[in-house]
């Protein structure tokens, strides 16, 4: 996997990968959705380049990978962080407590939810539903879970990862 | 492994893995769904398979890493089979223990089983414990007895005999007929009859034939995953609903849309997919039948506007999620224009439950205008936080109470709500509402994909209906003037009454915007988002009002509008909560009463959580 | 053809017209921003919303994506229609307020006060630049991206797209930014337009300078 750190210095060669996935799922636009998938979960995130790449071969109008891209919460034109914490803000999770638990993380951390961290280390998402609401409120971190959250377990759960 | 290519072959191969098993074998049964996964049942389900070939048992005792099993608060969760023991709570501690006591019959380990918090009485058997008693698990019950990744634990349960009876002894229409008596409406929220749709799909005219099946696994309804779990624990018997609907409406390509955040659903519905290809149960020729239909799994992108058929269908195109006016219905022009019938996860998991024991059989179950079961995620301020699937009809007290266990801490029930965001809060005074499609529809709300959240006397419904709409507001497509500003208008409205700007006119206002956005949206995301205020004006208008005119929060929840103090009574001056402050905001002598500056303190509750005495009040 | 009473008069249309086309060849005015009878129907604004009578129930639907059925039963101006079509002008006017064709259309419909947080978008995304850059000229270079309230029109990665043909059908098609009210100052989000309950010292003469308001200022819908 590429390091998100390297964004500059990726040269056109790394994007044999994108001529990978297109062939994986075929150079058609139904499978658009699936590609750009697949491409950021291998670069953490959709690189220009990459995006001109799919848009010649699906033969589509850049804006409409845009578009695409642009629309669904999966994707991020920005390099995400080293670990991505995600605060569930279910209902259950909402009803019991989790805004307090994702103030606390964004104070911690310094950022909002969608943003990452100056140094890469880390970004910051809310996701609606985890389907885990016994364990409410839920932090994920890198897919680990830290169930039962409260506002004053956040230092501890992060602290293993700083 | 090779193609069946008979009903008989189906029946041989069936006869074949039965005899294979002995329903006396000892088997352990550990729950690996989501929820128990986040309690770190792999690490369980690890220690028993290393336990039991330390204990040179591999041929003795047999381990299963099923789907979940429902109760998800009391997780990890271990079955012991055959006599279905049921414990809770399992650690890698007790491992040792429960592999020893499997094979021998009459051993309980009594510390692990449930024990009832108002009688005390410990239940062994999964049928003895409350929280399963009053359910009706039809489709939801054999997620704890197969390995997801067996479709031979699938036909040990009479899977695909449904598929084969249609194949070879039904006719389409009459497999639409079946599906019309047992009175079987859509799962995912429409509620719209199934067969209905299934016929107008089959008699839609398309000039190549072309005709789509598809699978709403998009559950975007925060706190709702039932249908994870049934993808997750029982791909085969979606698989199998959906092709018996093919065959019934005529369709060879199926499509089954599944939600970004649910990774192992598409793994497990891979694999399932997979194995349903080899044994020539899905594919060109099915069981030699001549039909031919074959599934592909298309995956979300994170968007919750996907859910609607419209919105999906766009997604599946490869474009963005944009609804369409359905002045057309998608049976008739759907997916790249042909006609599709969409049906959510449960619905066609219904489907071989239906055609195996009839629909005479499945109507009798239910009320009169809601046939059959339906798998409920029991979520919130609830004791048995879990996945239910109960009788169509079964009131909310029953499923609250006898169920959930009743609200925990000893605090009051206050509303619960259904539907998701399209629904709405339903309160106290209805608590004795049979849950039924057309009944919750008439008190405000509706029955949705299954989310049932309860809310106890510390949920303030102002903040709830904030919740909601700011969840609409970040997920509308944005194409329609109603539901992209006017939603975004209502949060502004909302957020001003939390944070005590609320003013009188406020209120009717958002009764006036809620109106118009629900008649003049292009699509339902729009049409219900505002379900829940109007729901909860029409209930608790009283907390509105208390907001606006008394600049105060009932239930204590709204920052702005709620002080946080120290019990002189209680305080010991620890110092603990003065550590704890980000904002330095506490100050106090050691030993002596601490004080909250309130020109500093941001409400964050810090204080609260660490307090171990209990002093921090809010007021 | 397929027969259709419209505001109480029954008309035919041919199948596949839509009951907006259907009320226009009836000379019956209803207002629309996202429709351009050269451009496909998009349905975004809702301001042509008509109610659609089935029975005893009735609902909201915009006419500009209605197709004609026989035995519909429209009303283009009942005390419903009229009522939500304010309320959506109203939150348009809070979100793009700089805009002379959305200050006629107030006035025309007796709006006078704008009760939301006005927050100028620019724009009304009615995608008419959209569809005229992808249908009219066939370049497809522009396009929404994001959703909710970041939705807005923009070019992948805010460069020139390479199928730009300067051909400024985009700017020209746009009803709000072509028309920059000249009314000066608004007031709470509202201009008052041409219908001002006060004389209007820059027009000493009435010519009727907005479509949707008649000479001397008569109400045209």
């Amino acid at each position: 996997m590429e390091s998100a750190i390297n964004h500059n210095n990726q040269t056109k060669s790394d994007y044999q990968k994108v001529r990978a996935i297109v062939r994986k799922y075929g150079a058609n636009r139904d499978s658009l959705v699936s590609i750009l998938q697949d491409m950021q979960s291998e670069y953490r995130y959709l690189p220009e380049d990459a995006l001109i790449m799919v848009a010649k071969e699906l033969n589509l109008q850049l804006i409409q990978v845009y578009g695409v891209a642009t629309f669904f919460k999966a994707f991020s034109l920005k390099p995400r962080g080293e670990h991505v914490v995600h605060v569930c803000l279910g209902t259950a999770c909402h009803v019991r407590g989790a805004l307090a638990v994702l103030d606390e993380v964004k104070r911690r951390l310094g950022i909002e939810a969608g943003e990452t961290t100056e140094d890469m280390r880390f970004s910051l998402e809310t996701v609606n539903c985890l389907g885990a609401c016994a364990l409410g409120p839920i932090l994920v971190v890198d897919g680990e879970y830290h169930g039962q959250m409260s506002p004053g377990k956040v230092k501890k759960a992060l602290r293993k990862y700083k | 492994m090779r193609k069946l290519s008979s009903a008989v072959e189906l029946e041989q191969w069936r006869d074949q893995i039965l005899s294979q098993r002995r329903a006396e074998k000892p088997c352990i049964s550990i729950c690996g769904g989501t929820g128990c996964h986040a309690y770190r049942s792999e690490d369980v389900a690890d220690a028993l398979a290393e336990e039991i070939e330390r204990q040179g048992l591999n041929g003795e005792v047999e381990l299963k890493v099923t789907g979940c099993h429902g109760f998800c608060e009391r997780g990890p969760l271990v079955a012991v089979y055959p006599q279905k023991i049921f414990y809770q709570r399992v650690t890698r501690d007790d491992v040792p223990e429960i592999v020893a006591g499997a094979i021998m019959k009459r051993k309980i380990i009594n510390r692990l089983l449930y024990v009832d918090p108002v009688s005390g009485k410990k239940a062994k058997f999964e049928h003895e414990v409350p929280f399963y008693k009053k359910q009706q698990r039809l489709v939801f019950g054999n997620n704890g007895i197969i390995d997801p990744k067996s479709v031979e634990d699938y036909m040990a349960i009479a899977g695909y005999s449904a598929l084969s009876k249609v194949l070879f002894e039904m006719q389409p229409e009459g497999v639409i007929e079946e599906i019309r008596k047992s009175g079987l409406r859509g799962r995912g929220g429409g509620g719209f009859p199934t067969a209905g749709k299934w016929e107008e799909c089959r008699n839609a005219p398309s000039s190549d034939g072309i005709r789509y099946v598809i699978c709403n696994a998009d559950e975007g309804d925060p706190g709702a995953y039932m249908d994870r779990s049934l993808l997750e624990g029982n791909p085969h018997s979606v698989i199998e609903g959906m092709i018996i609907g093919a065959y019934a409406i005529g369709s060879h390509h199926g499509y089954v849309y599944v939600r970004h955040e649910y990774p192992l659903a598409v793994t497990n519905l891979s694999m399932a997919l997979e194995q349903a290809r080899a044994y020539g149960l899905l594919g060109e020729d099915i069981l030699g039948s001549g039909f031919g239909f074959d599934i592909k799994i298309s995956r979300g992108g994170g968007a919750f506007v996907c859910g609607e058929s419209t919105a999906l269908m766009a997604s599946l195109e490869g474009m963005i999620g944009e609804p369409r006016p359905k002045h057309i219905h998608t049976v008739v022009s759907g997916l790249n224009g042909k006609p599709s019938n969409l049906n959510n996860v449960e619905t066609w998991a219904n489907v071989p439950l239906i055609i195996n024991r009839g629909a005479d059989w499945y109507s009798q179950i239910g009320t009169e205008g809601s046939k059959g079961t339906k798998v409920f995620s029991l979520v919130g301020k609830i004791n048995n936080t879990g996945l239910v699937e109960v009788p169509m009809g079964i009131t909310l007290r029953e499923i609250i109470y006898d169920i959930g266990g009743g609200i925990p801490n000893g605090k009051k029930f206050k509303a619960v709500q259904t539907g998701g965001p399209s629904g709405g809060c339903i309160p106290e005074s209805l608590i004795d509402l049979p849950v039924d499609f057309d009944r919750l529809t008439e008190v405000g709300s509706m029955m949705g994909s299954g989310g049932m959240i309860v809310m106890d006397e510390d949920t303030c419904m102002v903040d709830i209906a904030r919740y909601f709409i700011k969840f609409l507001t970040e997920e509308s497509c944005g194409k329609c003037v109603p539901c992209r500003e006017g939603l975004d208008r209502m949060l502004d409205i909302l957020t001003d009454i939390t944070e005590g700007k609320g003013k009188e006119e406020d209120i009717e206002l958002l009764e006036e915007l809620g109106g118009v956005i629900k008649e003049t949206s292009l699509c339902a995301l729009g049409g219900t988002a505002p379900n829940p205020v109007l729901s909860t004006l029409r209930y608790f208008r009283d907390e509105y009002e208390a907001h606006v005119r008394e600049n105060r929060c009932p239930a204590g929840v709204c920052k702005a509008l709620i002080t946080f103090s120290i019990d002189e009574d209680k305080c010991t001056g620890c110092g603990v909560c003065a550590r704890e402050c980000p904002q330095g905001a506490i100050t106090g002598e050691k030993k002596k009463l601490h004080v909250i500056d309130q020109d500093r303190c941001i409400k964050c509750g810090l204080c609260r959580d660490n307090c171990k005495f209990e002093a921090i009040l809010v007021s | 053809m397929v027969e259709l009473t419209i505001d109480g008069i029954k008309t035919r249309a041919p199948e596949g017209t839509t009951v907006l086309e259907a009320a226009q060849e009836m000379g019956i005015i209803i207002p629309t921003l996202c429709y351009h009878s050269g451009l496909s129907p998009y349905g975004a604004c809702r301001v042509c919303i008509v109610e659609v009578v089935k029975g005893n129930r009735s609902s909201l639907e915009a006419s500009c994506t209605l197709p004609v059925e026989s035995g519909q039963v429209i009303m283009t101006n009942s005390e419903r229609v009229t009522k939500a079509r304010k309320l959506i002008v109203e939150l348009l006017l809070a979100s793009c307020p700089n805009s002379k064709t959305l200050q006629d259309m107030a006035a025309n419909m007796g709006i006078n006060k704008v009760r939301f947080k006005i927050k100028d978008r620019g724009c009304i995304l009615c995608g008419l630049c959209v569809r005229y850059c992808k249908e009219q000229m066939k370049s497809g270079g522009i396009g929404f991206i994001g959703r909710g309230t970041s939705r807005r029109v923009a070019t992948a990665f805010e460069m020139t797209p390479e199928e730009c043909r300067n051909c400024g059908g985009c700017e020209w098609i746009c009803p709000v930014c072509e028309r920059a009210c000249t009314a000066g100052n608004l007031i709470d989000g509202l201009c008052g337009g041409c219908q001002n309950l006060e004389p209007v010292e820059t027009c000493p003469v009435c010519t009727g300078c907005s479509e949707s308001v008649g000479p001397q200022g008569h109400k045209v819908y």
